[in-house]
Order: structure tokens, then C-alpha cells, then sequence
């Protein structure tokens, strides 16, 4: 109760003191950054080239771009299911490569100083930074700082970016690259296999846990400049690793475009856990695929927040197609004025006896939208299968608008599906209580918000739900009134 | 315009070709001006959209392949013996083939109170024609038929008019029964109920098939509970095997009424049904109920709509489904609730049981909410029952057969049991019954 004051404490107040937390303006900045590479706006044929080019890739990842491309310019906008907000994207005024052309960096001496400059104004302390050693930041299109690499290298640990990773050791990242998530999986992934740069190539091998996490910080950092980075973690049999990204970006007048593609491997009796925490500036179109494979007995489970945005499009996807594999979907999210927040869970039965679960809890305010949109596959002749959705909105202001599209298909009478849903809003008593001790209606909605979330938060780690509280306390400010 | 264009706007009409709608028309020449007008238009608009396609939305996960409109046709009445269905009655009225047959013969047994006007739509289009066009398909179709209703609209030639002034309650049920007589078939069955101020009624709809052979249906009800009515409405679909059915349920509800409805479904090869319901003024209540036995290769399409007009209204939908065999079943509902619907409370849920491996149960609960002081909640399974209670049974030497009766009744009851109607529940229970003894 007595860092409540600290919480909701005015933007200013953060920038003075970056201690106190992290940046209140959630990264309303930018800096005039040289870039050395620039493939200019649109999107054609000779970008995908260029694009190629300055990676110095190999003729098959070449190809593979080209023929992405195609894919992506012959399929149709989703807006049959989907908001006809994508329509305002215009592709041909989106810069699709930026880079400095730097090398990745091992130690912060040489990280530039104008990226450390950003970094400050993010609100890692100094001291922080030291210690948050394994934090892997990719400054627009190319992994800019990392050095938890040296640490888990001696594991045999290897954590590159995706250019390195397809060009260093394609004997073990070709196998899976665009196999989980083939490129012609939807439109957003063809163009992101078309244009992808950046992202984190990791594979960690047979039996070994990995004790710290893996991070990435992810910005864009240039007015139109869509940013498509690539992951693809593969934990062998009986490995563990858990990732984690976050991002913030710069406000910009128009709007830009981020689409990811992650892909995750988990071999038999592997766990990987992703960890998300979206806070895009309110013009960024967050299109992402995420989907994972869980062989037998492996585990995989996506924590995945979102609070930042216009629209995103999410639903990250575990395939159990081993045995007794486990697949898990966490999901939060925020959406306030002007934002769509369009996110939700998928879980494809491939084996006998698989389980996944689910749980999707959003919060809008003002006149922020969230969706939920799932997708539960049973097939033919398994058994023993079994699935739990919980989904539960929060409603606070009257005009804020909530929507459940569920899709269940379960074939067979040996396995067991449920799926529950429920909207409501703040409880009335629960605030006046609040009040009565001294909070204001905005601290109190503040308290109320994160404790609805708050059995989820805690499954993030720490330094994480410090900030995923403290930008919830920023949404609910002027929230009521 | 080429030959191969032409070909393909003919299969989108299949047998409803402008040839058999001008016969149609000239068959119900007698009709007033207005209906014979909006007939045409809703051919007109019939013939020009198109059929589903894989990627509509209403459509997921439904077979759009068997759809076809071909091999059709408009029989004449035959002459076939009544159903079974035992309920003592306040009213009744059949249609064969689309043609109320002995009407004034039936009429003659009504013992209705003053006011309570139980006619075809016929007659209605003379006697009462201002009420017929306020309700008569008057709603929107907003769950992904609009070519099917529009086709209804085009062929209904008959159908039951029931009329309930304010304040009388009929504690005996009406029963309509419709049947399709003869290979190919096509029904167009419609009911339409008026439940004004305070009044009370229960009405059955009863769609059967005089013989085995493949015939094609698309029926279409509105449902109108005024002002504090109780309206009870119950459907039992028990067409052909082979039958291709749509069924368009609209219900509209008033301040204070309470409308109730239970649509039991299990015949036809592929049955779609929608069901709306609008709840327009504080204090409307729509309950929502369904049951299905899903068994051979048959297909159930159900979507829901419960849209919340104003505050405080409530709604409660059920739909459960027992699925044997290969058969598919689809739920798909929607809860809206408006921006101003404040204080809404909207339940929705869908059960499967599932009996056999082959089986496939597909569940779209949907919500989409825009008011923020509501409870509104919804749920979907599918499992077969408690291996615990499914041992108890095997080991008692119940067989698979006979403990998949009884587990479909057992799961049932809970929806049966909401029947006020004791006479109702016991002959939609033996519906029921029929389908496991075959």
C-alpha cells in the first residue's frame, strides 16, 4: 500500500529519476539515427534482393523470400473474420529493412552511445543494466547489444540472430526455419518470410536447463519502418529454456507495422516458455504468428501481454503431436482509447493423451476493444485428450467493448473439452471500500485491475510484473471521473 | 453473357428455377397484392445471392458441398395418416405438403376463448392482413441465410396463424403439424404467433416426413411475446433422414414477457437452424433451449443470436446435443449486447455428448458486449460422461446400446424437465425414444 504513490506517479517524475521505473511515457521518443543500410519504402522484388544482399545469404534463403513474397502478394486481406482496420495498412509506405550495419555487440563498452542513450530513457538504471546481463536489445533490424551468449555458450547454448543463426549453423536451424509456421500460414506470415530480419535463433541442447532467461528487448525506431523479426527456438530432448521480449516503441503521426513470426521446437520431455510483454505505441499494427510444436512429453507455454498497439493480431499456438505433450496459453490484455486488442490462444491435438490449457483475462477502458479468438482441434482417434479455456473480460466504462470467438471442434468420445467465458465489470462495493481508506476512484480501479490479473502476473517473472503493473497504473489513470 | 456464366447462376437456384416460381405464383394467384409483391422480390433476391461459400464466417465448419438445391420439387397433397404425437390439444392445425388440409372439419373441434384466432396464413392475408404484415418474416436475418429465408419467403404458400388477444391464457398447446409427402419434396412450413398483453399460449410445431425418400425443407417461425406475455414454443423436427432442412426461428420480445422455446431436432440428412432472438424492452426474458440426437452421418448446423436491446433483459440459452455415430453437429451462438443494454444478465452454453468415436462436436460461443455493467457468461463442452458413472453402468450389465439411452436421457432431463407442459415433455421424450429404437 505505501508505494502507491510511487506507482502512479507523474511521466515526468520517471524521467528524472529512471530508478524509480520504467519509462512512464512508454517510449515516446525517438532519435535521429544514421542507418546505414536502408532498402526505402514499398515492397517488391528488389527489396526482398537487397534485402538478401546485405545479409549475404545463402541462394536458398533467397529463394525461400521470393517465393514468400509471391505467397503474401496473392493472398487476400483476412477482414472476412478479421477488422477492416487492416485495410488502413498501406504496404507501400513501409520501410521493410533498416540496419546499422553493425556487427552484434558482446560487451555494453561497445554498444553505441546514442542506443545507450535510449536505453537510459527506457528507465534501466545503470546498474540494472549490468545486472540484467542477458538482455539481448534489437535495435531495429539487427541484435544491437548481447552478451548472455558467453554464459550459456559454455552449455553449448546457441543464441544468435536469425541471420547468424541461417548462416552459422543452417545444419541445425534449416530443419525447423519455416516448418512450424509455413510461410503460407496467412498473409502476415508470407510477408514477414519474405522481409524478415532480426529476431533470436536459439537451440539448446540435449538436457540442458538453461538458469537464466533468455531476453530481447524489441523497439522500431523509424517513422514507418516495419519491423519483421524472425524467431525459431529449438529445446532438444529433455532441455529447458525460458525467453522473454518486451517492447516499446516511439509514438509516430502514421501508422507502422510490426509482424513477427516466432516458432518454437520442443523435442521429447523439452519445456520452452515464452514471455511477451507488448507495449507498442498506439499506431503500430502488431500482426504476429506465434506457434510452437511439443513433441512427447514436452512442454511448451506462451505468457503473452498485451498492452500497447492500435491493433494487434495474435494467437499463439502450441501443435501437440507427441505423446502426453502440454501445451499452455496465458494470456493479458489491455486495450484503451483507440486501441483493438485481437488476441487469443490456438491448440491442435495431434497425439493421444495431450493436454493444453488456457487462460485469457483483458481489461478495456475507455473505448478500447479486446477479443478473444481461440481455436481448440481435437481430430479423429485420439484419446485421453483434454483442453480447459477460461476466458474472463473486464469491463470499465460504459462505452468499452468486449467480444468471445471460440472455435471447439472435438471428434470422438474419449476426450474431454471445456470452455468457460465470463464478462463483468469493477466491483462497485469492492471501490467504495477503497475510497474509505484514502485511495482515490483512480488508485482504487488501479488496485482492482491488477488484482483481477494478478493470479497471471505473477507468472511473470519479477522485473516483469513490476512493469506490467505500472503500465496497468498509467492505462487506469483518467480511466474514471 | 456465355453459356458456362449461365450454367453457374442455374445451380446457385438448383430446381427453384423462375419457371417453377412463376407456377408457384400463379398456384396462389388469390393472394393479395402486397404478398404476391414481396414474394417476387424475395425470389428476385433469392435467385441473385449466392450460395455459401467455405470462407463465410456463418458458415464455418458447415458442409457447404451438400447444400445443393437440386432435384426438387412442388407436390401436390397426398393423403397420409397423422403422426403420432400425443398431446391433448387447445387447437391443431396440419399441413401436407404445404396445403392445410381440413381446415373447417378441424376447426369445427376448437374450443377457443373469444379473440383467439388460430387460421392459415391465407385466411390471415384477408381477415387480418395489417397484423400479418407488421410480423410476417418482419425480422432481419443476420445469421448467414439470407438466400434460404429469402427462398422461404418466395415459396411459402401456407403456414398457421395464431392470434392470442391480451390477457387470455390457453392452458392446453396448439400443435401445427407439417408434413413432406413423396420423393422430393419441397416444404415451406411457417408459423407465425401473436402473443399480445399479458396473454398465455403454447405452440408446438410438429415437421415430419410421410415416408423414408429425400425431400427438401425450409421453414421459417415468428414468435411475438407482447407486453408481459408467456409464450412457450416447441419444435420437433423429425423430417426424413434423407432431408435437406433449414428452419429460421425468430422470436421478438417485449417489455415484462417471457418467451420460451425448445427446438428438439433429429431428422434429416443436414439440418441448419438459426435461431434469433431480440429482447427489446426492460424485463424481456428469452430462454433458449435445444436438444439433439446427432446419429449415421447426419449433420445439425445450429446458430444462435441473442441480441439485448435495452437494460435489463435477460436471456438463457441451452443447447445440448448427443452425438452418435458419425454425426457432425455445430453450435454457434452469439450474445450482442448493446451500448445501452446496461444491467443485461445473457447465459449461453453448449453440451456435447459425445458416444462415439467417430463422432465430431464443433462449439463457437460467442459474445460481443458494449455494455459494461452486464453478467454475462458462456460455456461449451464435450466429453462423454464420467468413466466413474460409465463403469457403474457396464457393471451393473447395461450394454453399450441401452447405456447410451440412458445416458442421453440423463442428459437431457436437465433441459426436458424446464417444460411446464407435463403431456409435452412426455411426447418429445418419445421422440426421442423412437431414435435409439431404430
Amino acid at each position: 500500500m505505501a508505494n502507491i504513490e510511487t506507482l502512479v506517479s507523474e511521466p515526468e517524475l520517471a524521467t528524472e529519476n529512471p530508478v524509480s521505473g520504467i519509462d512512464q511515457s512508454r517510449g515516446d521518443f525517438s532519435y535521429d539515427v544514421k542507418y546505414a543500410f536502408d532498402a526505402g519504402t514499398g515492397l517488391n522484388a528488389a527489396t526482398v534482393d537487397y534485402i538478401s544482399s546485405v545479409k549475404k545469404e545463402a541462394p536458398w534463403i533467397r529463394e525461400f523470400r521470393h517465393k514468400a513474397l509471391k505467397i503474401f502478394e496473392s493472398k487476400p486481406m483476412p477482414t472476412h473474420w478479421a477488422t477492416k482496420d487492416l485495410e488502413n495498412i498501406d504496404f507501400s509506405k513501409i520501410r521493410y529493412y533498416l540496419s546499422q550495419g553493425q556487427k552484434p555487440k558482446r560487451t555494453w563498452d561497445e554498444v553505441p552511445d546514442d542506443i545507450k542513450k535510449t536505453f537510459e530513457r527506457l528507465g534501466i538504471p545503470e546498474q540494472e543494466r549490468k545486472f540484467l546481463a542477458g538482455v539481448e536489445a534489437q535495435f531495429d533490424s539487427e541484435a544491437a547489444y548481447s552478451n548472455i551468449k558467453d554464459i550459456v555458450a559454455k552449455q553449448g547454448v546457441i543464441f544468435v540472430n536469425s541471420t547468424e543463426g541461417l548462416r552459422e549453423h543452417p545444419e541445425i536451424f534449416r530443419k525447423f526455419f519455416g516448418k512450424v509456421i509455413p510461410t503460407g500460414d496467412n498473409k502476415f506470415s508470407a510477408l514477414n518470410s519474405a522481409v524478415f530480419s532480426g529476431g533470436s535463433f536459439i537451440y539448446v541442447p540435449k538436457g540442458v536447463k538453461v538458469a537464466q532467461p533468455l531476453q530481447a528487448y524489441f523497439r522500431i525506431n523509424a517513422e514507418n519502418f516495419g519491423q519483421f523479426e524472425r524467431t525459431l527456438i529449438i529445446a532438444d530432448e529433455g532441455a529447458e529454456v525460458t525467453y522473454m521480449e518486451g517492447c516499446t516503441a516511439p509514438k509516430f503521426s502514421t501508422s507502422t507495422l510490426h509482424s513477427a513470426v516466432v516458432e518454437l521446437v520442443a523435442l521429447k520431455g523439452a519445456k520452452i516458455q515464452y514471455i511477451t510483454v507488448q507495449n507498442w505505441a498506439n499506431n503500430v499494427f502488431n500482426l504476429v504468428t506465434k506457434r510452437g510444436v511439443a513433441h512427447e512429453e514436452a512442454e511448451i507455454k506462451w505468457i503473452d501481454c498485451n498492452i500497447g498497439s492500435r491493433l494487434t493480431m495474435k494467437y499463439p499456438g502450441v501443435v501437440l503431436k507427441g505423446r502426453k505433450a502440454r501445451g499452455e496459453v496465458i494470456s493479458i490484455a489491455l486495450a484503451n482509447d483507440g486501441q483493438h486488442q485481437d488476441t487469443g490462444a490456438k491448440m491442435i491435438h495431434a497425439a493421444d493423451e495431450t493436454t493444453s490449457n488456457i487462460v485469457a483475462k483483458s481489461i478495456s477502458v475507455g473505448q478500447g476493444r479486446s477479443t478473444y479468438r481461440g481455436v481448440v482441434h481435437i481430430p479423429k482417434h485420439l484419446k485421453g485428450c483434454k483442453n480447459n479455456t477460461e476466458c474472463d473480460a473486464l469491463l470499465i466504462n460504459s462505452n468499452s467493448r468486449t467480444d468471445t470467438y471460440p472455435a471447439i471442434s472435438v471428434r470422438g468420445d474419449r476426450n474431454y473439452v471445456q470452455h468457460e467465458a465470463s464478462v463483468s465489470r469493477v466491483n462497485e462495493e469492492m471501490i467504495f471500500y477503497m475510497q474509505q481508506r484514502g485511495l482515490t476512484e483512480g488508485q482504487a480501479m488501479s488496485l482492482a485491475v491488477n488484482g483481477f490479473i494478478n493470479d497471471l502476473a505473477r507468472q511473470f517473472p519479477m522485473e516483469y510484473s513490476v512493469e506490467l503493473k505500472r503500465l496497468i497504473d498509467l492505462e487506469m489513470e483518467g480511466s474514471v471521473g | 453473357m456465355s453459356a458456362p456464366t449461365l450454367s453457374t447462376a442455374r445451380s446457385t437456384i438448383g430446381s427453384f428455377t423462375p419457371e417453377l416460381f412463376a407456377s408457384h405464383l400463379a398456384s396462389v394467384a388469390e393472394l393479395p397484392a402486397w404478398w404476391l409483391e414481396r414474394k417476387q422480390a424475395a425470389y428476385e433476391k433469392f435467385a441473385a445471392l449466392p450460395l455459401p461459400v467455405r470462407t463465410d464466417e456463418s458458415w464455418r465448419f458447415s458442409n457447404i458441398s451438400t447444400l445443393s438445391l437440386e432435384g426438387f420439387a412442388l407436390r401436390l397433397p397426398e393423403k397420409v395418416t397423422e403422426p403420432a404425437f400425443s398431446i391433448p390439444t387447445a387447437a391443431g392445425l396440419t399441413f401436407v405438403n404445404n396445403v392445410a388440409v381440413a381446415v373447417d372439419s378441424v376447426r369445427a373441434r376448437f374450443n377457443l376463448p373469444s379473440g383467439v384466432i388460430v387460421c392459415t396464413l391465407g385466411e390471415a392475408a384477408f381477415k387480418h392482413p395489417e397484423l400479418l404484415k407488421a410480423h410476417f418474416m418482419a425480422q432481419p436475418q443476420k445469421l448467414g441465410s439470407k438466400k434460404f429465408a429469402s427462398l422461404h419467403q418466395a415459396f411459402v404458400r401456407d403456414g398457421a396463424f395464431i392470434y392470442v388477444p391480451r390477457g387470455v391464457e390457453l392452458t392446453a398447446p396448439i400443435l401445427i403439424t407439417h408434413i413432406a409427402s413423396g420423393e422430393g419434396s419441397a416444404v415451406f412450413p411457417h408459423t407465425l404467433v401473436i402473443a399480445e398483453e399479458n396473454s398465455k399460449v403454447t405452440v408446438v410445431d410438429l415437421f415430419v416426413s410421410a415416408d423414408a425418400s429425400a425431400q427438401f425443407a425450409c421453414g421459417a417461425n415468428d414468435l411475438y411475446a407482447g407486453h408481459g406475455a408467456q409464450l412457450t414454443y416447441a419444435g420437433a423436427q423429425v423430417w426424413s433422414r434423407e432431408t435437406l432442412s433449414f428452419q429460421f426461428n425468430s422470436t421478438v420480445v417485449r417489455r415484462d414477457a417471457r418467451v420460451q422455446s425448445l427446438n428438439l431436432h433429429v431428422g434429416a440428412r443436414q439440418a441448419r437452424h438459426e435461431s434469433l432472438s431480440q429482447l427489446q424492452a426492460p424485463g424481456a426474458f428469452s430462454e433458449m433451449l435445444a436438444l439433439t440426437v446427432a446419429s449415421l452421418k447426419q449433420e445439425f448446423d445450429q446458430r444462435t443470436l441473442q441480441i439485448h436491446q435495452a437494460p435489463n433483459t435477460k436471456s438463457d440459452l441451452l443447447y445440448k446435443n448427443a452425438l452418435r455415430d458419425q454425426a457432425k453437429t455445430i453450435f454457434s451462438g452469439l450474445i450482442i449486447v448493446d451500448a445501452d443494454a446496461q444491467k443485461t444478465d445473457a447465459y449461453q452454453s453448449n453440451r456435447n455428448l459425445m458416444l462415439s468415436e467417430d463422432a465430431e462436436a464443433n462449439s463457437l460461443p460467442g459474445l460481443e458486449i458494449q455494455a459494461n455493467d452486464v453478467r454475462c457468461t458462456h460455456g461449451a463442452t464435450s466429453s462423454r460422461i464420467d468413466p466413474e458413472q460409465e463403469f457403474y453402468l457396464q457393471s451393473r450389465g447395461i450394454a453399450k446400446e441401452m447405456a447410451d439411452e440412458l445416458l442421453t436421457f440423463g442428459f437431457f432431463e436437465e433441459v426436458l424437465s424446464r417444460l411446464e407442459s407435463e403431456p409435452l415433455h412426455d411426447a418429445l421424450h418419445s421422440v426421442i425414444k423412437a431414435q435409439f429404437s431404430k
